[in-house]
This record gives structure tokens, C-alpha cells and sequence, in this order.
């Protein structure tokens, strides 16, 4: 990564005059990055914990073998006595909308809307983005599907076809409006996204300050770059997908209807042509947070910049061959399979790229251990483990046995939960003080990333020897060989839980009473553009353009 | 067809009775009566050979044994394997993948651990500013390529004995996933078919209803009729559906494959040895999802060919002998009770009533 120098007549902008709007307008019509990244963050908190709480009424059902409590929620929620079959429908509604809603309107939202919001156009040294009010509108898509969501299953039975969607359980197999205001949904989420990519895209290759070439940009950029770019090819695939469900389901089509020459497996291809680059949209911009975090505390440049820049191209450009492995039980031909199971695997090469050029940034450094610093340490760790069993699932022939059971649930949530949450995690620590002003309590954040690294691991790690015991996902009830690793997962979730209420904690504290943030909280090693501004930034940033000068650390 | 004229009557009362519960398939109401030939041959010994599977009062002879081919109380690794297949399928997980993956994780966490140690900041106060390196970036570009390779090489040789075509002396087995419940044909045995419906626990059905013992199985993974099939003897086995995707599986055969209507899904297993073994549908097919089990039987070579004489249906050896004489009939019955039985619902968990 390079580092960037401010010309002398960057540091001008002392301007005072801000002329912030009244609390309606600045909030509910904001064209300000920050504040919509700030918008996009609380939007993430909110969802998470509603994502997070649908995961606790899972893990209690699933605590002990037999159904306990299902009948009952599922009362709750839909306000009167439910039949067995209905409660166990209610159970996947929950598993549904804990995925579509942790995807789409949790891990999204904060790692692109959030920090991509609020520091690309910094670090590129802009004063905004590229088109404000289509931000806006993006942000506010994103709210519209969270509801429509929300509402599906007030509507209906819910829908309980799980985050996949797949035909024909979601066309002619759940009947009913509830099915179509997730679809719905996912469309205007999915929008959101679209417009949010190409106002990225433009900012990032229109919008750099004088001297920030493609190569200076931070790593963070680069994740965001790519990450839009992701986004832009791989959405309209599922709305394309999504849409023909919606006909399926509405208005007598028969794309995924065997009975009138459709095919269900069409959809599977449509869905994971989107669904694999999606968990790259997921993790990419968490690897650029890292790779400034770890540059940051280690007080050295990043290792292997055009390394690390080029190997999440990679990843991004190979990302979109390898869907099929989510389908190697559907009865895919052989030579299919043993393509899509060496095509997965180069995707390891690019990742343990990184991996060890993170590692390589902290040999030699001078690391400290803020809290930011521990949940990337944390990242990289939990992430490899998630990795090597993708490397194994990459395996047709070993994913004919575990296909569909806990032990990709273990796989994706070592990836997701404890890669891409670490990731955000580090990054609320780490721009924290920039974005309130106020530092946040460290003793509150190294506590709340231990119980948290505990938790998660007694919660996931377990999934594994279900999965290869031959457990298999979505269902409520098990045999009773299953008890004793879902008892602990459970209270696994429960010390996870704990570790969050510590983080909720730390937030409030710090936002009524932290110590006021100065401009650079980390020192020497924080090289990047948001350092050079207050904390908080002030409204508007970089009226006069920063110039990056030319560093000849090469 | 041996025995012609007494398989004959019992598919002429199932004709009857099998086409009433495909009138009331749409409906799917519960319908005890649609059993066929199938599950009435037993409670007339007099007139089929006796199940070779069951007691005389009906009950399972052959029980599970504990640990094998089910789930294993706190186990941490895949299930013991008894097909030909898995042995090679545990082989490479045990053998291969699994030792790679804690070497790849063990040897991150020893560089992190190290570079903790050694490059916090009170042990280096002064940072170096390297950020380049060509021959290390080479190596740990190249070598995580070679040690993919060596995964590459066992796991494509895995699949591609997988996909190993069934010889023509394979046995055929057609599960078919239904809404929630799975059904089974015999393609290569006459018109054998029958559901498989999960066994409910004694305090949930009615009294006199079948419900789960013992003998038939673990809680949620035990059926009321088993799929019976020969050990030694490859296994074609067919996947489809009548309403949503479902998976059949079954973790000690080393087999997972998706029951897609519209489509006929292939794959060959070789059972080593007789036992119960057990599975759950595995993809999310609404509501009952997790309460379809899948439960196999399998048996000496003799035994099935005495099982499938019980079932009504005909060895491959069988039918040269009585083609001639059986044809007509037969076969025009024969498709009358498949059709009837697809449709049995899954709250017919008494299948054997009569028995009873």
C-alpha cells in the first residue's frame, strides 16, 4: 500500500461553515456519504440484531433433541394456536429470514453501504460520492426490502423456502403472498445494491485526488472496487432468477415447472451464478478492512501490495466460475463435477496469498494490540479454518457425504460469522473514534472480542463433527445421537450473546462518556486519507483536493 | 413367474384397492386401505412366501446395531463406511483432506503465534519497512498450488469412480421423494413398490397404530417399511420427485442425491455388509423436511431374492421361466398397483395394520 503525503494546501480546509441541514432533511433526504454510511451501519445493527435474535430461537429449539418451544413462538408471532405442521413451517421461516436477513441486510449493508460509504471517498481523497442522491435512494431500497421482508410473514404463512429460494418449493410449493414479499424483497435489496455498485464504480475511477492513482489507492478501495464490480455482474442474475419465480408463482409461467417443460435445476444454475460471487461481496471489502488494520497496528506498509490488490481480483474474476459447486449432489455429470472441483480449488491460491501476505506485514513490525488489532489477528486466524474446509467441500467426491449437513453450516459460518463479523467488528473499533469522535472503552473491547472468540468457536466449531456424523441443515428436531454437540453449540450462542451485550455496552458508554478522539488515535502507522481529517470528519470534506505526492518506498 | 396363479389373485384385490388410493391422492387423505399386494402378502402366508424380514407377527427380525450405520453419540468424524465407495470416500477424507487441513490451520497459527511474540512492540520497538519480497511471494504462490494438486489427484480418481456405470447384474432401486415421505420401486423386480413413512414415538399416534420400537429403529429415523437390498451386489439407485427437490442419503454409503421432479438422477453403490442402516432427506422440502427418514435393509443376495418372492415381484432368473405364461395379466396389474401406491400420504404410519 502506499503511503500518502498531503501537499501543504490540503491542510487548508479549515471551513467552518457547514450549513447542516435541520435533523428531517440532514436525515431523511441525506446526500452526505458519512451520514449515509452512518445510516447504513445503524440500519446493519438493527437488522443484526433482529438476524441475531431469530438465531437464539433457533438454538434453543435446538438445544435439546424433541420440539420445546416452537409451538409457542410460532403462536406468539402469528398470534394464535398453531398446528404441528404450521410450527415446524415456522421453523423455516426462521431459518429463512435469519439468512436472507443477515446476507442481504446485515453483513452487506455495514461492510459496503457502512464503511465503504463512509471512507472510500475519503481515502480516495473526495469530497463525496459520485452521485449523491442515488446513494440515498440506495439506502433507503435497502430499508424498503428489510420490511417487505419483515412483513412476509404477517401476511401469510411466512416464507419458509430458505435464503436459496429454490424451485419448486418456492413456486408451486408455497403458495401464498408471504413467498412473494420475500421475493419481492430480495429485489428491492438487490436494486439497492445495483445502484450502489455504480455509484462506487464511478467515484473510484472518476473521483481520486490529484496523485492517487489505481496503484496508491488503499486496499479498502480496492476491496470496494471489486466488490461493486461483483455486484454489478452477479445481482441482475438473481433478479433475473427471482422474477421468474415470481411469474412461476403469479402469472402461469413455467420456467422452473417440470410438469410443463421447466427445469428446478435452471434456477439452482441462476441462483449460484449470483449466490458464489455473493459470498465474495461478503468477505472482500472485510479483507481490505484487515489489510489496513494489520498495516495500521503493525506500522508497516502492507506486504505484497499489487499482490494482495490483484489477488482479490483474482479471487473476484474466478468467484464467478465455480458456482456449480453448490450443486454437486443434483446430479451434475461427472466431468461437470471434476471441473467445478478444480476450478474451486485454484480459489485457494489467491486466498492463501493473502493470508500469508498479512502475516508477512506483521513480521518485522511493531505490533500493537488495540482492539482493532485483535479482532484482524482474530480474522485471519477464523478465517483460515473457515477456508480449509471450503478447500475440502471444494471436493465433489467428499461433498457427495456432507452436502447439505452442519457440516457446511460450520464451513460458511467460520467464513461468515466469525470471518466477515470479525472483519466488521475490527472495523467499528477501528474507525469508531473517527466517525463519533470519541474513543471507544478498550478494556470493553478486548473483553468483548474474547467472549466473543469463545463463544462463536463453542457455537460453530462443534458443527463439524455433526455435519461429518451426517446432520443434516434445517430441521428443528434430530435424533437423538445429535444431543450432545447442539447442546453445546447452544450454549455456545449463549456466552456469543454475552460478548455482544458487551459490545452494545461499549458502544453506549463511549457515545455518552468515550474521551474525545483526536485526529489520529493509532499513530505512525495510520497512513490513510481519514486520519489526516478531525474526528468526526468535518460535513464536508476536501473542498480543496488533497495531492498525493510521489513516495519512492519502493 | 413362479407361483402365477397365487401372485396373480393378490394383485388382482390390489387392483381394486390400488385404485382407490390413487383416486384419493390429490386429496391425500390418510388412506390405510391403498396398502397393496406389497404389505397384504404377509398377513396371508398362505398364499406368498413369507417376508424373509419380518416376524410372524410382523414385527422387524433383524434389529440395528448401535454405531453402525446411524449417527454415533458425540462422535467427532464421518460415520463408519459399508459400501465399496465410502471406504475410498473415508480414505480420502481421513487420509488426505483432513490431515491437510489442521497442517494448513496448525502452521497459520504457529506464524501468528511467532510473529505475536517476536514483533510486538515491546520486543521491536522499531518496525523494518520491507514490503517486498519476490522469492517468498513465489513460494507461497507455488506451494499451496502443489499441495491442491496432491488433493486434486485422489479427489478426481474419487469421483470418477463414483460415476462408475452399474453393471448390467445391478440391482435397481427408484426412491422417489414425496411431500413427506419417500416411495420405492423395483424396476428390475416385477412391480415391488411400497412408502417408507417416518415411525412416530408410542405417545404420538392413536391406540393400535404402529409406533416405533426398538427394533425398528432410533427416534426420527426409523420407517415403518424398509428398503431391502443385497449386499455384494451393485446398486443402481434412481432419484425423483412428485412435488418439491428432496435428497436421499445415507452417510455410511457414502450416497447423497437429489430427488428432482422431472428428472431421473443416477448413481451405483455396493453394500459390504448386512445391517440397518439409516438417512435423512437432505434438501429443505417444506414443513416435515426433517421428519422423512430413509432406512435400508440389507441382505445376503438369498435373502432379498426370498424378500423380493414376498413382495410379489420376480428375480431377473425368474422371468424367462414364466414369461410366456404371465405376461398379459401381470403386467397390466403390475402398473396398476405402482401408480396406486406413489401416492400413499404420510400420515399413514400404520402401513401394516392388518399385521398388527
Amino acid at each position: 500500500m502506499t503511503d500518502t503525503a498531503l501537499s501543504p494546501a490540503a491542510h487548508d480546509h479549515a471551513h467552518d461553515d457547514h450549513h447542516t441541514p435541520g435533523f428531517f432533511a440532514r436525515w431523511f433526504m441525506s446526500t452526505n456519504h458519512k451520514d449515509i454510511g452512518t445510516l447504513y451501519l445503524i440500519f446493519a445493527i438493527i437488522a443484526g440484531i433482529v438476524g441475531g435474535v431469530i438465531s437464539g430461537v433457533m438454538r434453543l429449539e435446538l438445544a435439546q433433541p424433541g420440539i420445546q418451544y416452537l409451538q409457542g413462538i410460532a403462536g406468539f408471532v402469528h398470534g394464535g394456536e398453531q398446528s404441528f405442521d404450521e410450527s415446524l413451517h415456522f421453523w423455516n421461516v426462521l431459518i429463512t429470514a435469519h439468512g436472507l436477513i443477515m446476507v442481504f441486510f446485515m453483513v452487506m449493508p455495514a461492510m459496503i453501504g457502512g464503511f465503504g460509504n463512509w471512507f472510500v471517498p475519503i481515502m480516495i481523497g473526495a469530497p463525496d460520492m459520485a452521485f449523491p442522491r442515488m446513494n440515498n435512494i440506495s439506502f433507503w431500497l435497502t430499508v424498503a426490502g428489510f420490511v417487505s421482508l419483515m412483513l412476509s410473514p404477517f401476511v401469510g404463512i411466512g416464507a419458509g423456502t430458505g435464503w436459496t429460494v429454490y424451485a419448486p418449493l418456492s413456486t408451486y410449493g408455497e403458495p401464498g403472498p408471504s413467498v412473494d414479499f420475500a421475493i419481492f424483497s430480495l429485489h428491492l435489496a438487490g436494486a439497492a445494491s445495483i445502484l450502489g455498485a455504480i455509484n462506487f464504480i464511478t467515484t473510484i475511477f472518476n473521483m481520486r485526488a490529484p496523485g492517487m492513482t489505481l496503484h496508491k489507492m488503499p486496499l479498502f478501495v480496492w476491496s470496494v472496487l471489486i466488490t461493486a464490480f461483483l455486484l454489478l455482474l452477479a445481482l441482475p442474475v438473481l433478479a433475473a432468477a427471482i422474477t421468474m419465480l415470481i411469474t412461476d408463482r403469479n402469472f402461469g409461467t413455467a420456467f422452473y415447472d417440470p410438469a410443463y417443460g421447466g427445469d428446478p435445476i435452471l434456477y439452482q444454475h441462476l441462483f449460484w451464478f449470483f449466490g458464489h460471487p455473493e459470498v465474495y461481496i461478503m468477505i472482500l471489502p472485510g479483507f481490505g478492512i484487515v489489510s489496513q488494520i494489520i498495516a495500521t497496528f503493525s506500522r508497516k506498509p502492507v506486504f505484497g501490495y499489487l499482490g494482495m490488490a490483484y489477488a482479490m481480483v483474482a479471487i473476484g474474476l474466478v468467484g464467478f466460475i465455480v458456482w456449480a459447486h453448490h450443486m454437486f449432489t443434483t446430479g451434475l455429470p461427472v466431468n461437470v463435477k471434476m471441473y467445478f472441483t478444480a476450478a474451486t480449488m485454484v480459489i485457494a491460491v489467491p486466498t492463501g496469498v493473502k493470508i500469508f501476505s498479512w502475516i508477512a506485514t506483521m513480521w518485522g513490525g511493531s505490533i500493537s494490540f488495540k482492539t482493532p488489532m485483535v479482532w484482524a489477528i482474530g480474522f485471519i486466524f477464523m478465517f483460515t479454518v473457515g477456508g480449509v474446509t471450503g478447500v475440502a467441500l471444494a471436493n465433489g467426491g467428499f461433498d457427495d457425504v456432507v452436502h447439505d449437513t452442519y457440516y457446511v453450516v460450520a464451513h460458511f459460518h467460520y467464513v461468515l460469522s466469525l470471518g466477515a463479523v470479525f472483519a466488521l467488528f475490527a472495523g467499528f473499533y477501528y474507525w469508531f473514534p473517527k466517525m463519533s469522535g470519541k474513543m471507544y472503552n478498550e478494556f470493553l473491547g478486548q473483553l468483548h472480542f474474547w467472549v466473543f472468540f469463545i463463544g462463536v468457536n463453542m457455537l460453530f466449531f462443534p458443527m463439524h463433527f455433526l455435519g461429518l456424523d451426517g446432520m443434516p441443515r434445517r430441521i428443528p428436531d434430530y435424533p437423538d445421537a445429535y444431543a450432545f454437540w447442539n447442546y453445546i453449540a447452544s450454549w455456545g450462542y449463549a456466552v456469543m450473546g454475552v460478548g455482544v451485550l458487551i459490545f452494545f455496552l461499549n458502544i453506549i458508554l463511549s457515545l455518552l462518556a468515550g474521551r474525545k478522539a483526536e485526529a489520529n488515535p493509532w499513530g505512525e502507522g495510520a497512513t490513510t486519507l481519514e486520519w489526516t481529517l478531525s474526528s468526526p470528519p468535518p460535513f464536508h470534506q476536501f473542498e480543496t483536493l488533497p495531492v498525493i505526492e510521489e513516495q519512492a518506498h519502493h | 413367474m413362479r407361483m402365477l396363479g397365487l401372485t396373480s389373485i393378490v394383485l388382482a384385490a390390489s387392483l381394486a384397492l390400488g385404485s382407490a388410493g390413487h383416486a384419493q391422492a390429490p386429496t391425500a387423505a390418510p388412506a390405510t386401505e391403498s396398502t397393496t399386494a406389497a404389505s397384504d402378502a404377509p398377513a396371508t402366508p398362505q398364499a406368498a412366501p413369507a417376508d424373509p424380514t419380518l416376524n410372524a407377527d410382523g414385527t422387524q427380525k433383524v434389529a440395528p446395531v448401535a454405531g453402525k450405520g446411524q449417527p454415533v453419540a458425540r462422535a467427532i468424524g464421518l460415520q463408519e463406511q459399508y459400501s465399496v465407495i465410502g471406504d475410498d470416500g473415508l480414505w480420502f477424507h481421513n487420509w488426505v483432506l483432513l490431515p491437510v487441513l489442521i497442517l494448513i490451520s496448525v502452521f497459520v497459527l504457529v506464524l501468528l503465534g511467532w510473529v505475536i511474540f517476536r514483533y510486538r512492540r515491546a520486543a521491536n520497538p522499531v518496525p523494518s519497512k520491507t514490503s517486498h519480497n519476490t522469492t517468498i511471494e513465489v513460494v507461497w504462490t507455488l506451494v499451496p498450488v502443489l499441495i491442491l494438486l496432491a488433493i486434486a489427484v485422489p479427489s478426481i480418481r474419487l469421483l470418477a469412480k463414483q460415476y462408475e456405470p452399474a453393471p448390467d447384474n445391478a440391482v435397481t432401486l427408484k426412491a422417489i421423494g414425496n411431500q413427506w415421505f419417500w416411495s420405492y420401486e423395483y424396476p428390475d423386480n416385477g412391480d415391488i413398490s411400497f412408502s417408507s413413512n417416518l415411525l412416530k414415538e408410542r405417545n404420538q399416534v392413536e391406540a393400535g397404530q404402529r409406533y416405533r420400537t426398538d427394533a425398528d429403529g432410533p427416534r426420527l429415523l426409523a420407517t415403518d417399511n424398509r428398503v431391502v437390498l443385497p449386499v455384494n451386489t451393485p446398486i443402481r439407485l434412481i432419484t425423483t420427485a412428485n412435488d418439491v427437490i428432496h435428497s436421499w442419503a445415507i452417510p455410511a454409503f457414502w450416497v447423497k442425491l437429489d430427488a428432482v421432479p422431472g428428472r431421473l438422477n443416477e448413481t451405483t453403490f455396493e453394500i459390504k455388509e448386512p445391517g440397518i442402516y439409516y438417512g435423512q432427506c437432505s434438501e429443505l422440502c417444506g414443513a416435515r423436511h426433517g421428519f422423512m427418514p430413509i432406512t435400508v435393509e440389507a441382505v445376503s443376495p438369498e435373502e432379498y431374492a426370498a424378500w423380493v418372492r414376498a413382495k410379489g415381484g420376480t428375480m431377473p432368473g425368474d422371468e424367462a421361466a414364466s414369461e410366456a405364461a404371465s405376461n398379459e395379466t401381470a403386467e397390466a396389474n403390475a402398473t396398476e398397483a405402482v401408480d396406486g401406491n406413489a401416492a400413499e400420504p404420510a400420515d399413514n404410519t400404520a402401513t401394516p395394520a392388518a399385521v398388527e
